[in-house]
């Protein structure tokens, strides 16, 4: 039976990780095992956690927190053999503006995101875990706490796991309201109850993470999408996409659209057709100025540059990212300098205070672009804001500054106009 | 400190959770949960926190300053919450934040002289897609008008 959700499906949809949430009761475990649940944990305990690694390998299922780095890879820097416990920490930190689609999978199918943590977990050598939910998403721990104490009770978590042997315990953590610990070596000093401050890499978490033992540390929907590799194979997923970018993906549209939602597309889906076909195309005939393809992170794009397909690579080699999914669209009467600032705003908000180029260059872009917007504004400002930007890029701890830098950079550069036209309009004034 | 029987049963999981020697993960999650029956994090708070999790008391002090959800003050029995970051920017999200100020007479942060509604301009907080979105207290509303948020603080209002 079908149930409303956030918003109505889409008919252009490919529906792999979200095939479940329009079933009644899919948050439950009766639910997900009457419809394929825990099929591909059992298949996977039949295999070598080398099988297991290599499927994914061949999946080309690339972390979809932001980062896009290729996850059986990442798998495979998990020292398996290891003396020291292996841990699993889930990325459900989400705060990337722009993006709103774990809450989904984790609202609407908790165990197929649980079933990914276990075959993990098989792979790793691990038997525990952590999810770790930003705190303003108190229902959905609340959420995945009563699906965890189900998955208990039912023999799917702690000994034994559906009498295989295998055993895991996987736990919930509330964040309490930081961008930065989505940043994962930040959140590894959140979860140990700290500041939420980057750490130095190397060591990277896969061999010092949580409490300096072996971690791997993914995104709630690439965890979600390791069960449908491992029940109908690697190769299967990576042809749903384009070469080296497997799959699908939760697509989070917002903006100027006449339908925003979350839909879930293949890599390498058209952009225009998201925009035009599944969101329904922007309201009031109003015509498009620039999308933000995955998370405000992304340097921006011009309407003129969004006839492109939505894969990690095809967006890097115009400058941009697919990022998180979050992809923002807006219409022509946006004005990019409130854009800008609004940005910057998040980003000073944000920054950890840790290293210096990020901590002063987020504030001071954060101070010109207010001045900017309040009509203080000097024509000088223009190549300033792009220069302090450019300056961060790079030289800070870790990824903050440049996801500060990187959108305001492409901002100045592409919608120079909007900024004249704030000069314009002054010199008129006086 | 005494808690409620229901929070102190979600302590004892909390702090069940890590492995031995790693008490102090919980003081996060254990500050934000217990903040919301003190209504704040107080010094005595702190130093209950620090007992439980065995820290030092400025170690559970550091982190109340750094995440945004824990406060040393009481906000108000329902604590408003509107996202202006950029998808709610886009439709409408900043003049929903400047109607609820009026709405409330008060500012960012700020709480009403009656204790019942406080509010904050937050960052965003994964409803973009169903913007533009408040949050009271722990729940979220989607697509939110200004007539909306009338209708949402004056029922709010009648419930006390």
């Amino acid at each position: 039976m079908a149930k409303t959700l956030y918003n109505e499906p889409s008919p252009l949809e490919t529906m792999i990780l979200s095939k479940r949430f329009r079933l009644e009761n899919s948050h439950t475990l009766d639910s997900y095992l009457a419809n394929g649940g825990f099929k591909a944990f059992l298949k996977a305990k039949e295999m070598t956690p080398e099988q297991i690694v290599d499927e994914v390998k061949a999946s080309a299922l690339r972390g979809r927190g932001g980062a896009g780095f290729p996850t059986g890879m990442k798998w495979s820097f998990v020292p398996r053999s290891s003396p020291k416990p292996k841990y699993i920490v889930v990325n459900a930190d989400e705060s990337e503006p722009g993006t709103c689609k774990d809450r989904l999978l984790m609202e609407y199918d908790p165990f197929q995101m649980i079933e990914g943590i276990l075959i993990a977990g098989l792979a790793m050598d691990s038997h525990k875990g952590y999810i770790y939910i930003r705190g303003e998403y108190r229902y959905l721990i609340e959420h995945v706490d009563r699906a965890l104490a189900e998955a208990y009770k039912r023999g799917y978590l702690g000994k034994n796991i559906a009498g295989t042997g295998f055993e895991f315990d996987l736990y919930t953590h509330s964040g309490a309201g930081a961008y930065e610990c989505g940043e994962e070596t930040a959140l590894l000093d959140s979860l140990e109850g700290k500041r939420g401050i980057p750490r130095m890499k190397p060591p990277f978490p896969a061999v010092a993470g949580v409490w300096a033992c072996p971690t791997l540390l993914n995104n709630v929907e690439t965890f979600s999408a390791v069960p449908e590799i491992i029940l109908n194979g690697g190769k299967a997923f990576a042809d749903l996409g384009t070469p080296k970018n497997g799959g699908t993906r939760l697509l989070c549209i917002s903006g100027h659209v006449n339908k925003p939602g979350v839909y879930e597309v293949p890599l390498g889906y058209p952009m225009m057709k998201a925009i035009n076909e599944i969101a329904g195309g922007i309201p009031n005939g109003k015509k498009l100025k620039a999308v933000v393809p995955g998370g405000s992170s992304c340097p921006i794009l011009k309407a003129d540059e969004c006839d492109i397909a939505m894969d990690y690579d095809t967006l890097a080699k115009v400058g941009s990212m697919l990022g998180s999914g979050g992809m923002v669209v807006m219409d022509e009467t946006t004005d990019m300098v409130k854009v800008a600032l609004r940005i910057m705003r998040f980003y000073a908000h944000e920054s950890c205070g840790w290293c210096i180029p990020c901590r002063e260059g987020t504030t001071w872009l954060k101070k010109i672009l207010q001045r900017f917007d309040d009509g203080g504004g000097r024509k000088e400002d223009v190549p300033l804001l792009g220069e302090l930007s450019k300056n961060m890029l790079g030289r800070t701890f870790c990824a903050l500054g440049d996801a500060a830098a990187m959108p305001t950079i492409s901002i100045v550069e592409k919608f120079a106009e909007d900024f004249e036209k704030r000069l314009a309009r002054e010199m008129v004034a006086v | 400190m005494t808690f409620s029987p229901q929070l102190e049963e979600r302590f004892q999981k909390m702090l069940a959770a890590y492995p031995e020697g790693r008490k102090r993960s919980a003081v996060v999650p254990m500050l934000i949960y217990a903040q919301d029956e003190t209504g704040a994090v107080t010094p005595e708070l702190i130093d209950e926190v620090a007992r439980r999790c065995q820290v030092t008391p400025l170690q559970v002090d550091e982190v109340v300053g750094y995440y945004s959800m824990l406060h040393r003050k009481p906000q108000g029995k329902y604590h408003v919450q509107v996202c202006t970051n950029i998808s709610c920017l886009l439709v409408g999200g900043m003049e929903l934040y400047e109607h609820a100020c009026k709405k409330l007479g008060i500012g960012h942060k700020e709480t009403t002289a009656d204790g019942q509604f406080s509010l904050e301009e937050v960052e965003c907080m994964g409803a973009c897609s169903w913007a533009p979105a408040v949050e009271i207290n722990y729940d979220f509303h989607h697509h939110i008008t200004p007539e909306k948020l009338d209708q949402l603080i004056d029922g709010l209002r009648k419930k006390q």
